[in-house]
């Protein structure tokens, strides 16, 4: 069965695997929503940073992903939730290669620049939710058109 | 999904088929790292054409893995990273700082031949 085109796709994160799972949905629905194959990219790279994250830090949460419209504008939103412990200064969190474990510190700062919008909520002991969201240009629907 | 790793007169390929897993892309590096000894191997090229994101962690692995092969005595080299995929390592603030990279297997041979011609017999 087709899932409706607005329904949400969810991938559980709880191991390594799991990233590359991510990553492979969040690629297929990039392409069914028209974004150019390098946004594509870059899309599953901060998905890949994302679900990381969830790992290091919460162990265990999940990605999803869904179709949204803002006025004429079509984008992908990916929604990366987990209810591990939370980040207390999310100010520090998002500076570049600060990291409070063994990772480069690029992942939430990194997932912010591959993509259009950013948003993080993170409360200490309840969990972190970041969404993020990367819009169809018109560019590229006149670039395919010109084709 | 393991690497098939091919030796190629004194140089081994690793040329990756999918997708690698963390553990997978660890298990790569222990075996560059095991076959290098076995073969008396003096230079290494990995093939990443087929991966579609390289991440932190990606990247953190193949430096990794790249200064663990020199200094077991092999000159390594990456070749195959594809357009798109540069463009967001750019994006990330990955880099891979002292690590040789090629455009693809043929420019990696070149590349490899270039850095152990010093080793090697002189041509007269």
């Amino acid at each position: 069965m087709q899932s409706p085109p607005n329904s949400e796709v969810r991938v559980e994160v709880r191991s390594t695997i799991d990233i590359v799972t991510a990553r492979q949905q969040g690629r297929e629905q990039a392409m069914a929503l028209g974004l150019s194959s390098a946004e594509v990219t870059l899309v599953a790279a901060a998905i890949s940073e994302i679900a990381r994250n969830i790992l290091d830090h919460a162990k265990r949460g999940e990605v999803v992903f869904s179709f949204v419209q803002r006025g004429s504008q079509r984008g992908l939103q990916v929604a990366a939730n987990d209810q591990g412990p939370g980040i207390a200064d999310i100010g520090l969190a998002m500076q570049y290669g600060y990291s409070t474990r063994r990772g480069l510190g690029v992942g939430l700062p990194g997932a912010k620049w591959l993509m259009d919008e950013f948003e993080i909520e993170s409360a200490v002991g309840k969990g972190t939710k970041v969404t993020m969201r990367k819009w169809v240009k018109d560019e590229n629907s006149q670039l395919n058109h010109s084709r | 999904m393991q690497v098939p790793i091919l030796k190629q007169g004194s140089y081994l390929i690793a040329s990756i088929q999918a997708v690698l897993s963390d553990a997978d892309m660890l298990q790569l590096r222990d075996d560059l790292a095991d076959k290098v000894g076995q073969f008396r191997a003096r230079g290494v090229i990995i093939d990443v054409t087929v991966l579609d994101v390289i991440d932190s962690f990606a990247t953190r692995t193949l430096r990794g893995m790249v200064h663990m092969l020199n200094l077991r005595g092999a000159e390594t080299v990456i070749v195959g990273i594809q357009p798109e995929v540069a463009f967001a390592m750019v994006q990330l603030g990955l880099t891979l700082e002292g690590v040789g990279t090629a455009l693809d297997l043929e420019e990696g041979l070149a590349f490899l031949n270039q850095k152990t011609k010093v080793h090697a017999k002189p041509a007269k």
